[in-house]
């Protein structure tokens, strides 16, 4: 048990700042967002009107908030999965490596400092259609590459340039879960003969799991709400609506189209989206402080 | 090492030199870009080595306007990313070194009710309800301002959990040898426990540079003049030109000075940067 200060008035002063900042910029434009859910406004603010759950009744008969939730799916699970398989790949063998560990770590981590719109501006012109290195390169491999037009294509360039920024969180966090693995373990499946082929599958993938799970979270909040900005600055959810993600769409409807409550009905689905994540990474973390 | 496998080994260290290679591809390629002049990317594709005019370049990006709308040099928006990285970086650190003092220092009620409006702040980023908080952002008259891009971020629940965490493990005789010797709240928060929280201060500011440095989709909402522009949001407005006249040198120029202060702040400061990444791992 803590010693504490016995002043009744000081730790209120102390946390005003806080609680201020959380209710004026958090908690009201929540309820806000709640509010406008329940109403139809004009375009200019001038009237509304309460309508109930209409708002929510044309979210869910639209076939492309489907569209769209779809996209983002496909979107998250593949930034989170290709992103993972590619760190796992290098932490395993910077885990092996005895020589320049620290170089190669250097070299693999700084991509996490680099804006998500600006990872996007990057991969956007090496793959510009006209004069991307790499879109020359496919072409002459016989891939017309052109992701103004072909919404497939967008998609796979924004996982990409998505990915990219994120391989660095995962790879410092397998690399921690690798060299956590006890060595003993390993040392005797090798002398009972087992290839680090076989060792790696049996014992240190299984090990690895606690990591995975919170990576696969992480990757998948990372995924949803992070990556306005690479979307944004490339595609802006296009071709048509092949990049529209969930995130996208709220900003799109509300500041482009305008369209206040149903940009609000969104935002109250998001949160709820957001919540439940937020409460299963928690959950998970009180799971690894008690069997650790 | 297990056992001496030496074609393992080589393998290792090429995996890795292709990883780091294509990791290090597209700022490899902008930065070539950036040492040619405009007209070389009409000719059909991005060269492949350095030209010579990366002088010319990158002196008229860090300080001619901007274009396209935007009439300030990059160096004026490095500066206005710089106030709005420090303001975000040091606001959260203070208000939440305040909570956490406030939370695990002090019994009052409504203790927990307090912890739980905090932890709230991770339920509701700002992507979530974009909208809302710029119209509560706007009726505060606070658009176009400091104030605007720095305060309504600076609530932090995850650097609050951190010190809460930090403070806890802090043992009860030394808050009551300072109590037995006189000192009171003021005097222990400043001489104990801002000393003892040196490190997971420095590693926090270190994400948290990065995070303020890196904010797009806020500077987006509420800067429409250019005196509060931000480096990594202009991106968007320096592309955006219609009539496919983009010069390519200079928005690669642009983007690389852009990622330079977090990048370096990442690989000047690693330990602390993995440190803070670990402890803040929500």
């Amino acid at each position: 048990m803590t010693v504490t200060f016995p002043q009744k008035g000081l730790p209120w002063l102390l946390l005003l700042p806080q609680l201020l900042i959380t209710a004026i910029f958090f908690l009201w434009p929540a309820e806000q967002a709640l509010e406008q859910a329940f109403y139809q406004e004009d375009a200019f603010g001038l009237s509304r009107e309460f309508i109930g759950l209409e708002n929510f009744a044309d979210l869910f008969s639209n076939p492309l908030y489907y569209q769209s939730i779809l996209t983002t799916l496909v979107f998250s699970f593949s930034v989170a999965i290709v992103g993972m398989s590619v760190a796992l790949l290098l932490a395993v063998m910077a885990d092996r490596v005895i020589r320049g560990k620290l170089a190669y770590q250097t070299l693999l981590i700084w991509p996490y400092a680099v804006a998500p719109a600006l990872a996007g501006v990057l991969w956007w012109i090496l793959f510009d259609p006209s004069m991307g290195p790499i879109a020359l390169w496919l072409k002459s491999a016989g891939v017309d590459w052109n992701h103004y037009l072909d919404g497939s294509q967008a998609m796979i360039l924004v996982v990409i340039a998505s990915t990219w920024k994120q391989i660095s969180y995962n790879f410092l966090f397998f690399l921690a879960g690798l060299q956590a693995v006890p060595r003993s373990l390993i040392e005797a499946a090798a002398i009972d003969g087992a290839s680090p082929f076989k060792r790696f599958w049996t014992i240190v993938f299984p090990l690895l799991s606690p990591t995975t799970f919170f990576l696969l979270v992480v990757n998948l909040v990372y995924a949803f709400f992070e990556t306005f900005g690479v979307i944004d600055a490339t595609t802006k959810g296009g071709p048509g609506q092949s990049t529209t993600t969930l995130v996208y769409k709220v900003f799109d409807d509300g500041f482009v189209g305008l369209d206040l409550g149903g940009s609000a009905a969104q935002s109250v689905v998001l949160m709820g989206i957001v919540g439940l994540m937020t409460v299963i990474q928690f959950r998970f973390i009180e799971r690894k402080v008690q069997y650790s | 090492m297990i056992e001496n496998r030496p074609w393992l080994t080589f393998v290792s260290h090429a995996t890795l030199l292709t990883g780091i290679a294509l990791v290090a591809l597209p700022v490899w390629m902008a930065l070539v870009a950036s040492t040619h002049p405009a007209s070389a990317f009409g000719v059909g594709h991005i060269p492949l080595w350095f030209g010579d005019a990366g002088a010319e370049t990158w002196g008229a990006v860090l300080f001619d306007k901007a274009g396209n709308g935007v009439d300030v040099p990059v160096w004026f928006m490095m500066l206005n990313s710089l106030i709005m990285a420090l303001g975000i970086t040091f606001g959260k650190i203070a208000i939440s070194l305040l909570s956490a003092y406030a939370i695990v220092f002090f019994r009052f009620p409504f203790r927990n009710l307090c912890f739980w409006i905090i932890f709230m702040t991770l339920m509701l980023p700002v992507e979530v309800r974009i909208v809302p908080t710029y119209e509560v952002v706007a009726n505060l008259d606070l658009l176009n301002s400091y104030t605007g891009l720095t305060l309504p971020l600076i609530a932090s629940a995850t650097a609050t959990f951190l010190f809460r965490q930090c403070f806890l493990s802090i043992p009860g005789e030394l808050v009551e040898a300072a109590r037995m010797d006189g000192a009171g709240p003021w005097r222990f928060f400043f001489d104990i426990l801002l000393p003892l929280s040196r490190t997971n201060i420095a590693a926090l500011f270190v994400i948290l540079f990065i995070y303020g440095w890196n904010q797009y989709l806020w500077p987006l909402l509420i800067t429409t003049d250019d005196a509060y522009y931000t480096l990594v949001m202009s991106i968007k407005r320096m592309l955006s030109v219609t009539d496919g006249d983009i010069a390519w040198n200079q928005i690669m120029a642009t983007t690389l000075l852009a990622m330079l202060p977090p990048v370096a702040v990442v690989i000047g400061m690693q330990k602390l940067f993995v440190k803070g990444l670990v402890d803040s791992e929500k």
